[in-house]
């Protein structure tokens, strides 16, 4: 029998970070698994209307290691201090998917469930992260200016030292040493100095690239009228908390006006959209003028592309239908995307009127209703939003 | 920092060995390393080997073995020991000489064990090391090969992983050959002689079918579908290979946990008890042994603290048994020494606990069945007079390979469409049954036709199914 004893070696320590690799593998997986559970996690109330930094425990379903197992019942044996009797109770048994956030990680064997923290904001760009906002035409003239980026733009014989282009300057001195050897004559000695001059120097030129960038403006339209009792606002303002992240990750010179309206309609801040309520009766064509109007006076058409979003119960009076409807062609007239979000709770359905029956007689490519029953459709409906015109676009790709 | 060098351990190490050799204990040449916490975390996540192939969930574990650490949640081990001779261990840099001393004197205990115990006898501990290099180069190979890939790779040993413990459990029981397996069931087949054969009636014979597959239920799934699924490329048969393999190497380690951990705590309590340590050591060494081996606060079984229990109680019950013990069990015919030693080489934990764990010492440690109900955990029945021993018996239901379910293949050739058709040995412990379901979504992707469970829950037959349509589940008749 031998023994050896190999001594510690910080370099070998150092070189020896072996789970690097299936480390990040399992944080894509995470990550993956965050996203197919998207639509859970966004049901959530807790998130809605939160601050970004809000930490946010999120179960990790995807990356468990299943195996055949004994289920929970399974009577076990364990130790105790002398005094056991029976009928005393020793621990909680450990269910799954409940109670999340008193288990502890893996103190059961099988039992292979825990969370992990993300910020709103990750939790977000996850999200995010193959959506776009569809049909993004580059409307030109105002140019809002993207990222103040340079770039290079020819040389200039004055500048400052850091932009100094050495090459050019060595052979701008090469080549007044060679005229001046020439205009010489014989007169010339090979190994005389020849120091740089002045004239010598070359800098790059830089100047500001200004990207552009195709402005786009979202319109947030909601209704804030009695009939939008709370369930429904929640639903609306998740929808529209959605939308209104997302644009914000997606698009930094993209501006959002939110209105609201009842009978009448107004402009609101962010800070009112989300978190006052407001009664009265309900005329949706208020707030589809109001809308015109806002494009009309400060987003022209042909400068801006105009994403509407409408979120409503659908309950509005009989007597506004053909004006509302009047006003949502026009809206699909001057917009990229109109999008009218129905929100019914369950079994509501069926003695409240709906818009979507009338919306159904607009004959518009741009035009796109969804109807919201629950929070768990918010966010397949808002992907159906923001994934139809892509979807149309992938195909014409495939024809050409 | 710590307060020795590596000049120390040599010299303890040479006590501590002429100890091991005066004990009767027979080791592997052994090899320490001395890591620090990254690298000890790194090693405990890869089981200890110097060079494992890649997959997501070593890094999943490294990340939950860090995060448990950071947190102080659990400590580190103080030594891990692998399976392989020369028996390789790590000793962490940061911990006291007394623990150094402990944890080498601790890690001949399982090497002892290793190279001695019947179960590891299938390991090849000459060969692990070089064994699973192999493996890792062989899979890094894959995932590098461009028309393979990682993408490839993932899944098929995501399925690998999931199944890789339902293999054969005994592994001294040789595995047939399918021509010695024909031989088998033909024997079987033929009737039993009957020495009034004049007088009774002719016995039936029926010829035993060849041409189902397999010919009797089988256990090693993996292989199974690795030398039936024809449709499986070189490099995914290669997989199930290798997953299957570690599964065969770790199976000995978990089916003598308890006995393996004890033997060490025996042997280093022991070792360290004739070093005539100086006194601060000695004090030093009493605290954390008692930290090693003491129960666990309420629930689950130490199996450090039960492992050493039991092995001082066979010693004692041979050395220098009670009167009541003598007329309950009879005169030892062994010295103490003799039946530990004995114990060490042909036991497992389910045969340990079934031969040595004994009522008094049940009682003495105070052991309980607990169940389930609603929320809680309540305690069932305690080790008195009438239920000790349904709670033995729920105890050796529970060690080793217990709690992996039995699961075998009855027929590849389900109702005639290539089902793979597998019953589940039901021992009134159900499955559960989202993890039944997801196993079985793997087992389909590796056989590539429906695949079918036979189980029971809550009493009723049931057949779990997963098909390309999904899962399914319906009543069996």
């Amino acid at each position: 029998m031998e023994t050896t004893f190999r001594p510690y070696s910080s370099s070998d320590s150092l070189r020896s970070d072996r789970s690097a690799g299936d480390r990040q593998r399992h944080r894509q997986k995470v990550r993956e698994s965050i996203r197919d559970n998207i639509a859970d996690l966004i049901a959530e109330e807790s998130i809605i209307g939160k601050d970004k930094d809000k930490i946010i425990k999120v179960p990790i379903r995807g990356v468990k290691e299943y195996r055949f197992i004994y289920g929970e019942n399974v009577p076990g044996v364990g130790q105790g201090d002398g005094n056991s009797q029976p009928g005393q109770v020793i621990g909680r048994s450990q269910g799954e998917g409940r109670g999340q956030g008193q288990d502890k990680a893996g103190d059961q064997p099988g039992v292979d469930y825990y969370e992990t923290d993300v910020t709103l904001e990750e939790l977000i760009e996850i999200m995010f992260e193959d959506l776009e906002l569809p049909d993004m035409e580059r409307k030109i003239l105002r140019e809002v200016m993207s990222e103040r980026l340079s770039k290079r733009k020819g040389y200039r014989r004055a500048g400052i030292r850091i932009r100094l282009d050495k090459k050019r300057t060595a052979v701008a001195r090469i080549r007044r040493r060679l005229a001046v050897a020439r205009s010489r004559g014989d007169d010339w000695d090979e190994e005389r100095r020849f120091p740089f001059h002045d004239d010598d120097l070359i800098y790059r030129h830089m100047v500001e690239d200004v990207r552009p960038e195709s402005n786009a403006v979202v319109l947030c339209i909601m209704d804030t009228s009695g009939s939008m009792d709370t369930m429904k606002k929640y639903l609306a303002r998740s929808f529209f908390f959605l939308l209104y992240q997302f644009v914000c990750t997606k698009y930094r010179n993209v501006r959002i006006v939110f209105l609201a309206h009842h009978t009448e309609s107004r402009e609101v801040t962010e800070e009112e959209f989300f978190h006052k309520g407001e009664s009265g009766g309900t005329f949706i064509s208020s707030g589809y003028n109001k809308a015109l109007e806002i494009i009309q006076e400060r987003y022209h058409p042909s400068l801006w592309n105009i994403y509407a979003f409408h979120c409503s119960d659908g309950d509005n009076f009989e007597s506004d239908n053909p004006a509302a409807l009047k006003a949502a062609k026009q809206l699909c007239e001057v917009c990229n995307l109109f999008g009218y979000g129905e929100i019914k709770p369950l079994g509501s359905r069926y003695y409240e009127s709906s818009m979507l029956n009338i919306f159904r007689r607009l004959e518009a490519d741009n035009f796109q209703t969804v109807l919201i029953e629950r929070k768990e459709d918010i966010w397949p409906s808002f992907k159906a939003f923001l994934a139809k015109e892509r979807h149309r676009e992938a195909e014409v790709a495939a024809e050409t | 920092m710590a307060d020795w060098d590596v000049r120390d351990l040599e010299y303890w190490d040479e006590k501590i060995r002429e100890k091991v050799e005066e004990f009767g204990l027979s080791c592997y040449p052994q090899e320490f390393e001395i890591c620090d916490h990254f690298q000890m975390l790194g090693y405990m996540a890869y089981s200890g080997m110097p060079s494992h192939y890649p997959h997501w969930s070593y890094g999943k574990s490294y990340e939950k073995l860090k995060t448990m650490y950071d947190y102080g949640v659990s400590g580190l081990p103080y030594e891990m020991v692998i399976n392989s001779s020369p028996a390789l261990a790590y000793l962490m840099r940061d911990n006291s000489l007394c623990l150094q001393v402990l944890t080498v004197a601790h890690v001949y205990g399982h090497n002892d064990f290793f190279k001695n115990n019947f179960t590891f006898k299938s390991t090849r501990a000459e060969l692990t090391l070089n064994v699973f290099k192999i493996h890792a180069d062989r899979i890094r190979g894959y995932i590098e090969d461009p028309s393979i890939g990682i993408e490839k790779v993932e899944p098929v040993l995501d399925a690998a992983h999931a199944l890789s413990l339902q293999c054969r459990r005994n592994l001294a029981i040789k595995k047939l050959s399918l021509e010695e397996e024909r031989e088998r069931v033909l024997d079987v087949a033929q009737p039993v002689p009957d020495p009034f054969q004049r007088v009774h009636k002719r016995q039936e014979y029926t010829a035993p079918d060849f041409h189902k597959v397999p010919l009797s239920p089988e256990e090693d799934l993996l292989l199974f579908i690795r030398d039936h699924n024809p449709y499986l490329s070189e490099w995914e048969r290669d997989l199930l290979s290798i997953a299957h393999e570690e599964a065969q190497y770790f199976i000995p380690q978990i089916e003598t946990k308890i006995m393996n951990e004890g033997w060490a705590s025996y042997w280093h309590r022991e070792i360290l008890n004739s070093l005539h340590l100086p006194q601060d050591l000695h004090l030093e060494f009493l605290v954390r042994h008692n930290q090693v081996v003491r129960p666990f606060p309420r629930g689950s079984l130490n199996p450090y603290h039960l492992g050493l229990k039991v092995w001082d109680d066979i010693k004692r019950r041979h050395d220098e048994p009670t009167r009541e013990e003598i007329e309950k069990y009879g005169k030892p015919t062994k010295t103490g020494t003799q039946a530990i030693f004995e114990a060490r080489e042909v036991d497992r934990d389910v045969s340990f606990l079934r031969r040595f764990l004994t009522e008094e010492l049940m009682r003495e440690m105070d052991m309980f069945q607990y169940e389930p109900r609603g929320d809680e955990l309540v305690i069932a029945k305690v080790s008195d007079k009438d239920s000790w021993r349904e709670v033995k018996e729920t105890l050796l239901k529970n060690v080793g390979m217990g709690s992996v379910p039995v699961i075998k293949i009855e027929d590849a050739d389900y109702s005639h469409n290539r089902a793979l058709y597998l019953k589940h040995s039901h021992d009134s412990r159900d499955l559960q049954l989202e993890y039944a379901e997801r196993t079985l979504a793997y087992l389909h992707q590796l056989w590539g036709h429906e695949v079918i469970l036979e189980t029971v829950v809550n009493g009723k037959k049931v057949l779990l199914s997963y098909s390309d349509k999904g899962f399914s589940t319906k009543p069996l008749k």
